[in-house]
């Protein structure tokens, strides 16, 4: 293999166009052999490189105070005061899920906790945000199933527990789901650990699990389109062993306690071969590795295999030189392998070392500076048309329907299937509008949503890039944190198509735009792109992971109805936005129109306002609206707390329009009925529409007098029901 | 009241048994890593939850084995009141110092939920802070909960007042409903729900119910 002659038929096989090819031969000033060109294949790959979305990701607002560290380490880092940091990333998984659905979310989790934990932090919440096919697709439920399987598998076994995340259904992802896996952790801010390796001579150590055949070229599959033969692709999709991570992380950190390491990195997408040219890279060094000395799982294996292979749960390290001893007795502890492999040089290369011989010489700059970086065209989306909605025959049935349908349903199905309470600090658990998680044997709390509404990015890419950071900022504000930062995944068709390079720009300058107004920097994040099958690409999904900060946690809002003749405050104004609202979509079958606008300077002043009212003791139940619109909320609030409604809308907008419609900024709040008053009238001195719509109690929801009359036991049943239903079917 | 808490690798309730443990009792227990087996004497041993080896083989079978185990059975059958939560009734039921085994969900999935359970003996080293036939919650969190075994077993059980806890609806399949067993002495229970995620108000979902507390008192209390 070794000897192998570099064909054009093998640059193609490892997804190098042929000016890349030329590069690499620029690069060396010689033909690459076998090893190499694979080396080269991974660290130019879309996955590794982002040289498609480069240079549109460094217009993004990355800075505020609080930010100890932004995107390009291993994950993102904030202050959280009190000498604590919160270190956090969202990272996709979504060609291995497609092909295998437990092992390709498992390790999705694997992956996204070691991006974590590397950094110094006890990886604390688990959280998700998953994209299935259209509910009848033949696929989904199976998918849907293993998927949920999988995150559980791994986090259940770990013990950090999933609080929350979105599930989501449409017809793009049939071929093509999305599972993208978020982690947050906390470190004290004074002991954070970075990659960049330091100090020539010093031991390069291997750690974790042995290496294996598996997950060759996983980099480079999610770096290419999905075809028919994609099934063929299974082996390189990595098996996960949870119990491993779980000793991994407290090796690791039972080690971060001493002062032996200088540098540590994941061993993720490309394995061996991109930790060690990231940490020479970051530090400006060369790296010789022994590959004999790699621990191994099975026999024969080649340098190419080693470099290239994904197997989960390992790590690199590099050590202070005279502390490898003491390092060994922590892994050894915990029967985890432990292997010197090589050492810094001042070569500037990387230098693989096999049976006595150099097989493989590159220069690490080569490798990281000179991957390709294209500033691919794109075409904006063309701006639409508004478009009238028209009401639905019965609203009372079209309300059942949605409540009880595939978007809004109760996801009680999914989560249960995940640990949400070990670490005993889940203090909101799934179901509201952010997960909240104490920071342990403090009154602090974190609150973490992930969110973004794919219909309206393909609708309109900027106006739905701003929508989803401030769905987040919303949902974290309407649990009554301060919003403080953000990770993303960003999920996209092909690049080199003009339009779909149109719809990353468009969602890009979105999200700017409102994490500059929001104050709500982006500190990580990850492209996933050729999310695609037979040319077909998905809608485009930047899911954002949003994340804040709750001081005292007692005051902490949640969703469910609480008191009988609570008075019913609806914050934000309603106009009645119906384009590509939810009730569009699946109650009259269409896409049109645009998406609701998106005011940053409202988003921020009505959210100010409710956290305000939150953190002052006014308010302890509160819903943000978006998907399904003032019913959706209102719904989730009386199911939730096992109490009706009854409510009184004016006849100025459409009843239809009212209730389902998906004005953005608005909150639904109970209030107590001696607080009301006040409350209202403070909302009004800040200028923020407010309407007082009705009281909490009773049985049912009643709209106007009786136009809407629902039991809430009916409501309940159809809530709870459709998913357990759906995957219980045959 | 001294405690200890045993840890295996792939333990990962052993802080949260802790935290209880020292809520409760105001003194923070030692935390004992399995190869450990001297451990100082102690009033009280808890097997926390977790996945202790992976669940590789079968729930708690490998930790059963381990050389700690021979000890905490010394101990255990000395009379030294033993709780195995979770995967720690698992590592009982599998060290066969409590009768029984739990198998896989009916339901064939991991479920994390609260559970409403029956207190069927509230005269036990466990329960005794509890009133007889009261219902609490306190949640659950398995894949391998299934309560089995043959009707001899079950119907002595029942009759030997062994049962302290039953759940009041069908979560995992088990025999009786059976949420939880001790010993014949009564000193070591096994329960696969989690009472120590309830010892905390902030913890108790909506209505501040927290009923893993008086678990831990009730052992308190009989140590005195």
């Amino acid at each position: 293999m070794l000897e192998q002659e570099i064909t054009p038929e093998i640059v193609k096989e490892h997804g190098l166009s042929a000016q890349e090819y030329q590069r690499i031969l620029g690069a060396l000033g010689r033909a690459p052999n076998m090893t190499e060109l694979g080396i080269y294949s991974v660290m130019w790959s879309e996955h590794c490189s982002y040289k498609s979305s480069k240079i549109h990701l460094k217009k993004l607002p990355t800075e505020r105070p609080w930010v100890i560290c932004g995107p390009g380490e291993n994950a993102g880092i904030i202050d959280i005061e009190d000498g604590q940091a919160l270190i956090f990333k969202m990272e996709s998984h979504n060609h291995p899920s497609y092909i295998e659905p437990y092992q390709g979310a498992a390790t999705g989790v694997g992956g996204i906790l070691r991006d974590v934990f590397t950094m110094g932090a006890r990886p604390i919440a688990n959280m998700n945000a998953l994209r299935f096919g259209a509910p009848e697709h033949a696929k989904t439920r199976h998918l849907l199933a293993g998927v949920v399987e999988g995150v559980g598998g791994y986090g259940n076994c770990v013990g950090v527990p999933t609080v929350g995340g979105e599930t989501n259904f449409d017809e793009s992802y049939n071929g093509n789901i999305l599972v993208n896996a978020m982690n947050v952790g906390l470190a004290d801010a004074n002991k954070i650990f970075y990659s960049a390796a330091a100090g020539v001579g010093n031991p390069v150590v291997y750690v974790g699990s042995k290496t294996g055949r598996d997950g060759i070229h996983g980099a480079t599959m999610a770096s290419a389109e999905f075809t028919e033969d994609s099934e063929e692709k299974r082996p390189t999709v990595q098996v996960g062993d949870p119990f491993t991570e779980k000793l991994l992380i407290e090796a690791c950190l039972e080690l971060m306690d001493t002062d032996a390491i200088i540098a540590i990195q994941d061993m993720g997408a490309a394995g061996l071969t991109s930790s060690s040219v990231e940490m020479a890279s970051k530090g400006g060094v060369g790296f010789l590795l022994d590959l004999d000395k790699v621990p191994q799982r099975e026999e024969n294996m080649l340098p190419y295999e080693m470099c290239l292979s994904e197997s989960q749960e390992r790590m690199l390290m590099v050590l202070k030189p005279g502390h490898e001893a003491e390092a060994e007795a922590i892994f050894r502890k915990w029967e985890l392998d432990f292997a010197v492999i090589g050492e810094i040089t001042d070569s500037g290369h990387l230098e693989l070392q096999f049976g006595g011989e150099i097989v493989g010489d590159m220069p690490i700059n080569s490798l990281v500076d000179d991957a390709p970086e294209y500033d691919r065209p794109h075409v904006p989306t063309p701006k639409r048309q508004a478009v009238e909605v028209a009401a639905p025959d019965d609203i009372n049935q079209a309300i059942l329907d949605l409540i009880g349908g595939p978007h809004l349903c109760s996801r009680r199905w999914i989560w249960e299937q995940y640990d949400h309470m070990v670490m005993a600090d889940t203090i909101q658990r799934p179901g509201g509008d952010a997960a909240v998680v104490r920071i342990h044997g403090t009154e602090k709390a974190i609150a973490i949503s992930t969110d973004v509404t794919p219909r309206y990015c393909y609708a309109d890419p900027f106006e739905g890039g701003k929508q989803a950071v401030a769905e987040t900022w919303r949902n974290v504000t309407a649990v009554g944190a301060l919003p403080l930062a953000i990770t993303n995944c960003l999920n996209f068709g092909n690049p080199e198509r003009p339009e779909i390079m149109g719809q990353l720009v468009g969602c890009l300058q979105g999200i700017s735009e409102a994490c500059e107004a929001l104050d709500y920097p982006v500190i990580s994040g990850n492209v996933s792109l050729y999310n695609e099958t037979n040319g077909t690409a998905i809608l485009p999904t930047p899911a954002i992971g949003g994340v804040g900060l709750m001081k005292d946690s007692s005051k902490m809002a949640t969703v469910p109805f609480k008191r009988d003749g609570d008075v019913i405050i609806l914050l934000g104004e309603t106009k009645g936005e119906l384009g590509v609202s939810l009730y569009q979509k699946q109650i009259l079958g269409l896409d049109e129109g645009c998406p609701p606008s998106i005011d940053l300077t409202t988003e921020r002043r009505n959210g100010d306002f409710v956290r305000a009212l939150i953190e002052n003791g006014q308010v302890d139940t509160c819903h943000d609206l978006s998907d399904g619109g003032l019913i959706a909320a209102l719904a989730d609030m009386a199911i939730s707390g096992k109490m009706g409604a009854v409510i009184t809308v004016g006849d100025l907008i459409p009843l239809h329009a009212v209730l389902f419609g998906e004005d953005q900024a608005r909150y639904l709040l109970a209030v107590d009925a001696s607080l009301a008053e006040t409350v209202i009238n403070e909302a009004m001195d800040a200028g923020i529409p407010v309407a007082k719509l009705g009281t909490v109690g009773g049985d049912k929801i009643t709209v106007n007098d009786g136009v809407v009359n629902i039991a809430l036991d009916d409501l309940t049943k159809a809530h709870e029901g459709w998913m357990p239903n759906y995957m219980t079917a045959e | 009241m001294k405690s200890a808490v045993i840890v295996f690798p792939g333990s990962n309730c052993d802080r949260d048994m802790a935290v209880a443990i020292e809520k409760v009792t105001g003194v923070k227990p030692t935390m004992v890593w399995h190869q450990e087996y001297d451990f100082d004497p102690v009033d009280f041993i808890a097997l926390p939850g977790g996945f202790s080896y992976g669940d590789y083989l079968r729930c708690g079978a490998m930790s059963a084995r381990s050389h700690i185990m021979g000890e905490v059975a010394k101990r255990a059958k000395a009379g030294v009141p033993t709780l195995g939560v979770c995967n720690g009734f698992q590592v009982l039921a599998e060290a066969g110092l409590l009768p029984g085994a739990l198998m896989r969900n009916a339901g064939l999935k991991f479920v994390c939920r609260d559970v409403s359970l029956k207190v069927v003996n509230a005269d036990t080293r466990f329960t005794s802070g509890y009133d007889g036939g009261q219902e609490i919650t306190v949640p659950v969190a398995h894949h391998d909960g299934n309560y089995f075994a043959d009707s001899d077993t079950i119907s002595a059980l029942e009759d030997g007042g062994q049962v302290a806890f039953r759940y009041t609806e069908d979560i995992n399949g088990s025999c009786n409903g059976i949420a939880g067993v001790t010993n014949k002495a009564g000193n070591i229970l096994g329960m696969m729900p989690h009472p120590e995620r309830m010892v905390d108000p902030a913890l108790g979902g909506f209505d501040g119910i927290h009923d893993g507390r008086a678990l831990f008192e009730s052992v308190l209390a009989g140590i005195g």
